[in-house]
């Protein structure tokens, strides 16, 4: 059986980067310029690291699946980034992030990677602010900052909703200058659709020029995947409608790990499911419940009225709300981490007090902040927000709705989990190297940092943390003996086989000439994921769910159709390549919460809860990082490699957020 | 109750940049008002792949008004609305009526060239950005993010203008295909700000250089731009950049 090195540097926690950065080994700068680098995906990680590594002197070739890397998902992030910059001197320091950290992914996440993620987090609200990202700022000049989900200090910078945009156009400035300064080379409607190992070694990727068809070759001596996560598994979500795990698929089909795939976070602020011809969902910020409370009724008829729609959640008096976050949670309140917040929802609509017509939804609720601050100060905070909710549904949060005794009611919002992050992904080592050599991993599409449960204003740390300050130091380590290949042909036999196993793939799909559209048996997938790989995970639901998976593959192998032929542009080609591997994770995800039998953060099965339906971990028995190796093909169930996870510093507890 | 509507959808249908192109059209029935516009046109897809025809093909992304990808002409109008402040993706079917006729084009611009149907190429966008919309700060060498005080008001008047989404709505709005409202937004933005001051002028130049080279039109001021603009960019902006392009010219 294979072993699993995470390479983890000696020495005490606050010093392991340090000392790695100073003892690792560089590339002289002669050298660079023979070093090809490519990067897959122009996110926060993408765009970050192609552009660091530009500047610094390698060759780089950037690859993003739209017309422009500015449109990377990177750029829906609403709330925040956290930084341990106690600028607000409310007794945050870098040991205070690295430990709320790993305390909200429910310790299960590896202690020095944390650690370095906090470690580097102020740099990056330094970096960001001189590329001239406009974050909020107090009238004193200096930089405003909010509270999030699982921290009892204010450590998150904002720019408006908008955070993931202000800071994805900085990093896509920057990576702009290096395009300019002819340091990268951009490849915009390019997808990865393989790849290629030489030697045991990734030397390049075969990419799809979406717009020709045409399959093209590009070698490198090293390969950085930073193609986000796997949430478009259960079809709706949270994530943009082009996200998608193709790439990382691939790499796991080509021997890479793929560690903790049941780690799936549920964010429980979206708007509702409301049709069957729903496309995606919408998330509301984590930032609203800073202000926002969350309630149901407390009388089970209420809420009964409520949805058969005989009354509005506005109809109904204080004295019969539940607010049953600050009920449970006194210390944490409507601020417990994601995946607590997620099943007290679920809690609450399986017994029935759910509140709109399908009984899945409850109240976000902004009266009692706006009679305390006024509407133009929560306007000032959450506008753009509102304005979102009330054109997707046609309620305007803001609008008072009702006066009951003196008290002013406002409509509240109606808000349900979904689907929204993944913390598992390509595993890697601590120098984010993947198990093939010369192939690394950044951002979201990697496992490394959130353990089972990400805490918000989290991803955008870490994506760019990754590309901006990680990767590009620990990249040199690998790269440092690889000048003597300079500039790779693509004129070899391994590029020749790849490119026409992915050619032959296509045809393969082409010519089944089925009956059924790819969305229509992705929205069966997402059914099935949903339905038994969801937020409440059973056994009986999981071997359930993986028979059924095993009906779509064949679906899928014979019924599919897509029309038109390979050449030229063909959207409904490339959606069916991402649903195979979307088929694939879902198994991947449903094997690894099989095999789990605790309940940690994202990953909650029901056989394993406390007598007050809190999650129960088992660290005697699954405390560790459970990687997947592909078999042969993808029929086969792929072997479990376990990395055991060493705690030096935080005494692994009971996550409490009640006191 | 919920609004359900019958109504004709014309669609463009262009197979490439050479092609003349031409209007298709479908009777669309029993649509729901909160089926999203481009929820509908997955339908519309859904019944052509169904009848094994290919589908109408536009860009979409992430399906909540920030990626800026969505692009249509809907009904004579960049996003389809005549008010303010809303993407394509955006735009929910219960703004229609019964009986409606609902026409779905391209952006139309000699800078944008139509890939296929309604999808177009706007590297033209990221090109002026390589020019200069940047601040040229190395990796890991910033300050402490407090070094520098900057007034609230700055801030947010900066932050105004970063809100852009390079959708190219104002492109397609302008009888002159001018891309002022963009470049003016990014440079507006950074002069704003005293980490972006110090580029300012290099910036201007720069940035409207290849504006012009690139084949964007001139501005005339009849501010369609602003009018269609999902994010509310103002041609205050646009008196901005003059500003800071007219005295980087004479400092030459």
């Amino acid at each position: 059986m294979a072993t699993i090195n995470s390479r983890i540097p000696e020495g005490p926690i606050a010093e392991k980067w340090t000392n790695y950065k100073a003892h690792q080994r560089l590339v002289n700068p002669k050298n660079k310029l023979k070093l090809d680098v490519i990067v897959v995906g122009t996110g926060l990680a993408g765009a970050s690291a192609a552009a660091s590594l530009g500047e610094m002197g390698f060759n780089v070739l950037n690859f993003c699946i739209q017309d422009s890397p500015r449109r990377a998902h990177s750029i829906a992030a609403q709330g925040g980034i956290n930084a341990a910059k106690n600028y607000q001197n409310d007794g945050d320091s870098v040991y205070r992030l690295f430990y709320d950290t790993v305390k909200g992914g429910d310790y299960r996440a590896r202690e020095a990677n944390v650690y370095r993620l906090a470690e580097v987090s102020n740099n990056i609200i330094d970096q960001c602010v001189a590329q001239g990202v406009p974050f909020a700022r107090e009238y004193g000049g200096m930089l405003a900052n909010r509270s999030f989900g699982g921290a009892q200090v204010s450590r998150t910078f904002y720019a408006k909703g908008q955070t993931g945009q202000q800071l994805l156009l900085g990093a896509y400035s920057s990576l702009s200058k290096q395009v300019h300064d002819g340091k990268v080379k951009l490849y915009t409607r390019y997808e990865m659709e393989d790849v290629v190992i030489v030697d045991g070694r990734a030397r390049g990727i075969i990419a799809k020029n979406l717009v020709t068809g045409k399959l093209e070759r590009f070698s490198a001596n090293a390969v950085v995947i930073a193609t986000g996560g796997y949430g478009n598994t259960y079809f709706l979500s949270t994530n943009a409608m082009g996200c998608n795990c193709t790439a990382a698929i691939q790499c796991y089909r080509k021997g890479a790990y793929f560690a903790n795939p049941s780690y799936v976070q549920i964010h429980p602020t979206c708007i509702p499911v409301h049709g069957d011809k729903q496309s995606k969902l919408t998330l509301m910020s984590e930032s609203l419940r800073n202000d926002g409370r969350i309630w149901v009724p407390k009388k089970l008829e209420d809420a009964q009225k409520l949805q058969s729609g005989q009354i509005k959640g506005s109809d109904i008096p204080e004295e019969d709300r539940d607010y049953y976050l600050e009920r449970r949670y006194p210390a944490f309140g409507n601020l417990v981490p994601r995946d607590v917040a997620s099943r007290a929802a679920k809690e609450r609509c399986d017994k029935g007090y759910g509140v709109n017509n399908t009984g899945l939804a409850v109240f976000l609720d902004f009266s009692e902040s706006i009679e305390r601050l006024g509407i133009d100060e929560i306007r000032q905070r959450y506008g753009n927000l509102f304005d979102m909710y009330e054109e997707i549904t046609d309620v305007n949060p803001g609008e008072l709705a009702k006066e009951i005794n003196g008290v002013k009611y406002y409509n509240p919002m109606m808000i349900f989990p979904a689907i929204h992050y993944t913390m598992g992904g390509i595993w890697v080592d601590y120098e984010l190297q993947t198990s093939i050599p010369g192939l690394f991993a950044i951002g979201e599409c990697n496992f490394s940092d959130h353990g089972a449960n990400r805490l918000g204003a989290s991803a955008l740390m870490q994506g760019l943390a990754d590309g901006y300050f990680v990767l590009p130091y620990t990249i040199q380590n690998y790269l440092a003996d690889q000048a003597i290949w300079p500039h790779i042909s693509t004129d070899t036999i391994e590029f020749a086989e790849t490119e026409k196993a992915v050619d032959a793939e296509i045809d393969r799909l082409m010519n089944i000439k089925g009956k059924r559209s790819v969305d229509s048996i992705h929205k069966e997938l997402g059914h099935i994921m949903w339905e038994h790989v969801g937020m409440g995970r059973t056994k009986e639901g999981l071997e359930k769910g993986l028979e059924l998976l095993k009906n779509i593959r064949k679906e899928f192998n014979t019924n599919l159709f897509i029309p038109g032929t390979k050449e030229g542009l063909n959207v409904e080609l490339d959606k069916a390549i991402h649903l195979r591997d979307f088929i694939l994770m879902g198994e991947l995800i449903a094997n690894d919460a099989l095999h789990r039998e605790e309940s940690c953060g994202g990953h909650f099965r029901e056989e394993h809860q406390t007598e007050d339906g809190e999650a129960k971990r088992d660290d005697e028995n699954f405390f560790y990082v459970g990687c997947w190796e592909y078999q042969q093909n993808d029929d086969t169930k792929p072997t479990l490699i376990k990395e055991p996870l060493e705690y030096e510093i935080i005494k692994v507890q009971t996550r409490n957020y009640k006191n | 109750m919920e609004k359900i509507i019958s109504f004709t959808l014309k669609y463009w249908k262009q197979n490439g940049p050479k092609d003349k192109g031409h209007f298709e059209q479908r009777e669309m029935k029993d649509i729901t008002g909160d089926t999203s516009f481009l929820e509908m046109l997955d339908i519309l897809n859904e019944q052509l792949i169904e009848e094994g025809k290919e589908p109408f093909v536009f860009d979409h992304d992430c399906r909540e008004g920030i990626c800026g990808m969505c692009s249509l002409y809907i009904n004579g109008t960049p996003h389809g609305k005549t008010e303010q402040g809303a993407t394509t993706c955006q735009l929910y079917m219960r703004r229609f009526n019964d009986g409606d006729v609902i026409t779905v084009e391209p952006w139309r611009s000699a800078a944008f060239p139509v890939i296929k149907d309604c999808m177009v190429d706007r590297t033209a966008f990221d090109k002026i950005i390589q020019a200069g919309g940047y601040t040229s700060i190395r990796t890991g060498q910033a300050q402490d993010a407090n070094a520098i005080l900057i007034p609230k008001t700055d801030a947010d008047e900066a932050m105004d203008c970063a809100t852009c989404i390079g959708c190219g709505a104002c492109v397609a709005a302008c009888k002159n295909g001018s891309a002022m409202l963009f470049v003016s937004s990014k440079v507006s933005q950074l002069a704003l700000l005293p980490q972006g001051r110090v580029e300012a002028a290099k910036r201007a130049k720069a940035m409207v250089a290849k504006m012009d080279e690139l084949g964007f039109g001139n501005c005339t001021n009849t501010r369609a731009c602003e009018a269609v603009c999902p994010k509310n960019e103002t041609i205050a902006n646009v008196a901005r950049l003059n500003r800071e392009f007219i005295s980087a010219k004479l400092a030459d």
